[in-house]
């Protein structure tokens, strides 16, 4: 429970809108009471057969619980829907902003299918949490405690044998629901993440499995995990199933009860006759006041289960502290001294006393062998990770004195595998400088070779790439990546492998204009490469070998 | 408000939906049956539960029987309510695990529609929307399956059950119920046509919405390398408070179909039990009957309301529901033949293509009318601009899609004639970005073959250069990698995808730059690898380094839609396409 009083600290939902949504439930079960009791009491009476007169009051009655009933329940589906959608926004957004700083470096052994999985899907399951989960013990309390104050007004013992049978509902249906459900209900969260995941994994790879004849068993697999989602939620359903059969048989019991004791009451002149109805009615209709309970307690432990599973991801340290006064960054060199690295405790060092100066206006090019570490050591360079030992320097401030969105903005990376949002090209390509124009975007596109294609586009800047960038080409996808970092104002700009699927002609030419960038005072420039055209554009070409570098 | 009455065409599709929502739901007959059976005997329950009721009570009452004389009819009422308990307990049991089996199914078609209908990179799909269909959207039917339609058999069979045991009883309060009760529906209708169109736009709505997130959870790294990740995470804020606004104003409607169902109910109750209280004071009715009436009269309109309450949860599915089949509709991409030639073998034949033309939907012609002779055991490379079209070219190669023009033949057999599956199996694939597969080195390496011994697993590894890669992991072969697993840099992603076409034994090779991410070291190696196992096989390579066309017999190159240069060795063309190759390799040698 504690992640879910986490979560609920994260997005309190507003007091005010709680208590009118809980006066509104509670309002429209008693108003239902008060309908069946009054209408007991209305036909009783008329059996007696006094003046039609005398009738009019309960008449009126019945007319106006009916009537308020409909209205006080339209007004809490309203609010209660309000507060549920307002709790979930500012819960999305919170999240978000809390798995930032765990990107990329933060989250080792989790997917992206299961990060999407319990991000989107957990996320939407935490909806239930209000409507379904918080909000039903308060009215069933509410209205409860109204009802047993009507029947102890008419017999005090009445009030009794209500009191003990709503609560015998009220703690017996979610007990069992619980009890029936509890695997189940915690496992869903995780069988659902595993089930997108997979779905992930078809989506992307589909061709790639069609191809090699295992389409049929990635078909089983994700039948085998929707059928034991399928299965998971039959257990469910025989726990819906028996709160429902519990809560009729309760009921049924409690009218049985109800007349049991008040029958005699009659015989003994406590209880007038024409009461006996209204009180059957009355047990009757009471039960509306705890029926959503089961279901609520099987809500409330599945968003138990979903606000665990996130907690699990966001709790996890960042892997780059911010320090708590950060300094500001300012022009320099960009220096590694000493830089080692790795990424587990008695693993290889990846890089193993990296020395490397980068000044602003100077363009470096970085080779390599694959498998190197040269991406690796652009992750460094803009505090995606932390050095091992030694340490890393802008203007001889260490960057782990500056905040990293700082260093972020002083040195601007370019990733190999960078991605691009299911959005329209110019959204994709403005993400390196926001509020960037259309000429400037066309201009970035230009530079890095994409004009002769943009004019192509018959949408122009408006063509959306697909997602993932799925409708484009591996070429101009790595180019709409490189463009950003072209529009970036940044004093260092890294582009890891820019041009890598591009032919001979293009590669040598934006490997050129990338070199460029330096000229004329320019932002310092470090090209991670395998193309080894055009590298007399660079002040510098050093080469990473063995975790260290050497020079070209 | 777009009303369907102004909206024809989203009637007509409206009902198309249910149709097919109500043939999806054959996996759960039995469980539809039941239901039927259990509603039955739930109505004849409720009403038995009525009459002892009202006897007990009229007897009590006006007969003045004291409480040891009414003992046995108590007993009987205990015994009713219990039973009650157990039918509603089935009930809600049956709706729910039918609706479990009619998920499963739908699951499980949309995963096999992905894989064999329209598996591709041309396609272009959004991985996002199809796991959110998939897995949420197929969630949004529960509510359809497990609650709406149990409660719509109940809506049909009680309320008449208990207006026929009524009619002859007090036929003044059963013409009150016989009134209102169907005007519950009407009203549902006609509300829910008001609602409709916005519905399934907040759907829409909602579905983009988590596809976004989606979008942005996936891309975080690079948001975040753009320092644009906090100006996001306002944005999902912005975008979750427009969608409450929204949705906030659909509701208001939708919900109002649950406010006139429930005022036309109260209402209704209320009627019938001044007319029953008005009718006693006459002495025209016997208590017990007008009890029994009165305690029936809330369990007509119950069912309808419960319906009317369901109803927007209903709308939601119905929207869901359009937006799977129209996942589901999504033309085959390839069809299968209806009787298929045999695959032809590219290895006795040579593989022509003739003309072919094709474009991407919304886009300029990519190919416009390509011509090329692959013979049989030829090893061609293919380059040209990025963008050119080669990857699409495979694409058509690997009967992923349809020429738009022109055909592909082997040995006189037209390709489309042949079962893709089949001709599939005829082909090694490594793709411009090979996906790795949750699992271990091995699994991946083994993806075409998956009961390949080890000992050619581990062959298949060191062809591909991937032997320093193993031989510094601790757990070699085995380690994971892919979703969940270790990162592995791009090149060597790029080596594994090399290493499945080294394990498979098939007659065509189709690799798509296959050292794009290598340096020239590894590039060297590689090459030779590939030209060893290009050896006695037909190969078509995409390449743009110079060294990784050297081995080819022929170069051609893909430009402006067309092969435009003339067959040739690799060095007639080298100056053509490498103009200036010496220039920047001076220096730096690996
Ligand atoms: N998150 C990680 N956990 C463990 N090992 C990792 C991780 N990321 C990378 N590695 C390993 O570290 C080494 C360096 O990887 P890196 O991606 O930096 O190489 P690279 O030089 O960029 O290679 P390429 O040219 O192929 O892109 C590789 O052996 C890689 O498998
Ligand atoms: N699914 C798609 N939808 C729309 N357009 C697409 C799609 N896939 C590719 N394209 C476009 O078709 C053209 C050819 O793409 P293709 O991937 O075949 O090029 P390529 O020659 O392989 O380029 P590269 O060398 O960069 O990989 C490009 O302009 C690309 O933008
Ligand atoms: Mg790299
Ligand atoms: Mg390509």
């Amino acid at each position: 429970m504690r992640p879910l009083r986490e979560i609920l600290a994260v997005a309190p939902p507003s007091r005010r809108r709680l208590a009118l949504s809980v006066a509104l439930g509670a309002g429209a079960v008693l108003a239902a009471v008060g309908l069946l009791t009054t209408s007991g009491y209305l036909i009783s009476r008329a059996a007696q057969r006094p003046e039609i007169l005398a009738l009019g009051v309960a008449i009126v009655g019945v007319r106006f619980f009916g009537i308020s009933r409909a209205l006080l329940r339209y007004a809490e589906r309203l609010v209660s829907h309000d507060l549920a959608f307002r709790a979930l926004t500012d819960l999305r957004s919170h999240l978000f902003r809390r798995l930032v700083p765990l990107v990329p470096a933060g989250l080792p052994g989790l997917g992206r299918g299961e990060l999407l999985g319990r991000f989107v899907g957990d996320v939407d399951s935490l909806q239930d949490l209000y409507l379904r989960g918080l909000m039903p013990p308060a009215v069933a309390v509410v209205a409860g405690a109204g009802a047993i104050v009507v029947a102890f007004l008419i017999l005090p013992v009445a009030a009794l044998v209500l009191a003990l049978s709503l609560l015998a509902a009220g703690v017996l249906v979610p007990l069992v629901t619980r009890a029936a459900n509890r695997r189940a209900g915690r496992r869903q969260g995780a069988a659902r993440a595993e089930l997108t995941g997979q779905v992930l994994e078809v989506a992307t790879g589909s061709a790639e499995l069609a191809v090699a004849g295992r389409a049929d068993d990635w078909i089983a697999r994700a039948d085998a995990s929707g059928a034991r989602l399928a299965e998971l939620q039959r257990s469910d359903a025989v726990a819906g199933g028996l709160a429902a059969g519990l809560l009729t048989a309760i009921a049924g019991a409690a009218v049985v009860v109800m007349l049991a004791v008040a029958i005699p009451a009659v015989d003994s002149g406590v209880l007038a006759g024409v009461m006996l109805a209204a009180l059957a009615l009355l047990a009757m209709a009471s039960f509306e006041a705890v029926a959503p309970l089961g279901v609520a307690a099987a809500g409330i432990d599945a968003c138990a289960t979903a606000a665990g599973r996130i907690e699990a991801v966001i709790d996890r340290e960042p892997p780059v502290a911010e320090p708590a006064r950060p300094l500001t960054p300012r022009r320099g060199v960009l220096r590694f001294d000493r830089v080692r690295f790795r990424y587990e405790e008695d693993a290889p060092w990846v890089l193993d006393g990296v020395d490397l100066a980068l000044s602003p206006g100077r363009a470096v090019a970085l080779l390599g062998p694959s498998g190197a570490g040269k991406s690796t050591l652009a992750e460094l360079a803009v505090r995606f990770r932390d050095p091992t030992l030694g340490r890393i320097e802008l203007a001889g401030v260490p960057l782990a004195a500056m905040a990293g969105d700082d260093v972020r903005a002083a040195v601007r990376l370019a990733p190999q595998d960078a991605y691009l949002f299911t959005s329209t090209l110019r959204d994709n390509v403005a993400l390196g400088r926001s509020g960037a124009g259309d000429a400037a975007i066309c201009e970035a596109l230009e530079a890095v070779g994409l004009g002769p294609w943009l004019d192509s586009l018959p949408d122009g800047l408006d063509t959306e790439v697909g997602e993932a960038g799925a409708k484009v080409s591996g070429g101009q996808r790595q180019r709409i990546a490189a463009a950003r970092g072209f529009l970036a104002a940044a004093d260092f700009l890294v582009f890891d492998e820019p041009t890598a699927h591009l032919d001979p002609a293009g590669a040598a030419d934006l490997q050129r204009r990338i070199a460029n960038l330096a000229a004329d005072d320019g932002p310092g420039v470090l090209v991670i490469t395998h193309e080894r055209a055009a590298l007399d554009a660079f002040d510098e070409v050093l080469e990473l070998r063995a975790g260290r570098i050497v020079t070209g | 408000m777009s009303s369907s009455r102004q909206d024809p065409e989203a009637r007509v599709r409206a009902r198309a939906t249910q149709r097919r929502l109500g043939k999806a739901s054959r996996a759960a007959r039995a469980q539809l049956a039941a239901t039927v059976v259990l509603g039955c005997l739930a109505t004849a329950l409720i009403i038995a539960q009525a009459t002892l009721l009202a006897h007990i009570v009229v007897d009590a009452f006006l007969g003045g029987a004291s409480l040891s004389a009414l003992v046995p009819q108590l007993a009987w009422l205990l015994a009713v309510s219990l039973a009650r308990g157990t039918v509603d307990l089935g009930f809600e049991a049956t709706g729910r695990i039918g609706a479990s089996r009619v998920m499963a199914e739908l699951r499980s078609r949309l995963v096999r529609h992905l894989l064999k209908e329209r598996p591709g990179a041309l396609s272009g799909e959004r991985s996002g929307a199809l796991a959110a269909a998939t897995v949420q959207g197929v969630d949004a039917l529960e509510a359809y399956y497990a609650r709406y339609m149990p409660q719509a058999v109940l809506a049909a069979l009680t309320p008449l059950a208990i207006l026929a045991w009524a009619v002859p009883r007090d036929w003044e309060a059963a013409a009150i119920l016989a009134v209102t009760a169907p005007l519950v529906p009407v009203f549902m209708v006609l509300i829910g046509r008001l609602a409709e169109g916005a519905t399934r736009r907040r759907w829409q709505r909602l579905s983009r919405l988590s596809a976004r997130f989606f979008d942005l959870v996936g891309g975080l790294e690079t948001l975040r390398a753009n320092g644009r990740a906090e100006a996001q995470a306002d944005s999902i804020a912005a975008a979750g408070e427009s969608y409450r606004r929204e949705t906030m104003a659909t509701l208001r409607v939708g919900f109002l179909s649950a406010l006139v169902l429930e005022l036309l109910a109260m209402i209704g109750v209320a009627l019938v039990a001044a007319t029953v209280g008005i009718q006693l004071a006459e002495g025209s009715l016997g208590l017990t009957a007008g009890l029994t009436v009165l305690i029936l009269a809330p369990e007509v309109y119950m069912p309808l309301r419960r319906l009317g309450s369901e109803f927007h949860a209903g709308a939601d599915a119905m929207a869901a529901a359009e937006a799977i089949f129209e996942v589901l509709d999504r033309p085959v991409a390839v069809s299968a033949p209806a009787d298929p030639i045999p695959a032809p073998d590219p290895l006795d034949a040579p593989l022509l293509l003739e003309g072919v033309e094709f474009s991407h939907a919304g886009r300029e012609p990519v190919l416009r009318g390509v011509d090329l002779r692959l013979a049989p055991g030829e090893t061609v490379a293919l380059v040209g601009p990025s963008g050119g079209g080669k990857s699409t070219l495979l694409s058509l190669l690997l009967r992923l899609a349809e020429p738009d023009a022109g055909a592909i033949r082997c040995g006189g057999v037209d390709l489309r004639d042949v079962d893709p599956e089949a001709w599939r199996r005829r082909v090694a694939w490594v793709p411009q970005r090979p996906t790795i597969f949750a699992g271990t080195i091995a699994d991946n390496i083994a993806l075409g073959r998956p009961d390949a011994p080890r000992s050619e697993i581990e062959d298949a590894a060191l062809d591909a250069m991937l032997g320093p890669v193993v031989g510094s992991l601790s757990e070699g072969l085995d380690t994971r990698v892919g979703d969940g697993g270790r990162r592995l840099s791009a090149g060597q992603a790029q080596r594994i995808g090399l290493a499945r076409a080294f394990l498979l034994d098939a007659p065509l090779l189709l690799l798509d730059e296959p050292t794009a991410h290598l340096d020239a070291g590894t590039e060297r190696e590689v090459v030779a690898a590939v030209e060893h196992l290009a050896a006695g096989r037909t190969a078509l390579i995409v390449a743009h380094r110079e060294a990784a066309v050297r081995g080819a017999d022929r170069v051609v190159e893909l430009r402006d839609g067309r092969i435009t240069t003339p067959d040739g060795s690799p060095s007639d063309l080298l100056g053509h396409i490498w103009p200036k190759r010496s220039e920047g390799l001076g220096g730096v040698t690996a």
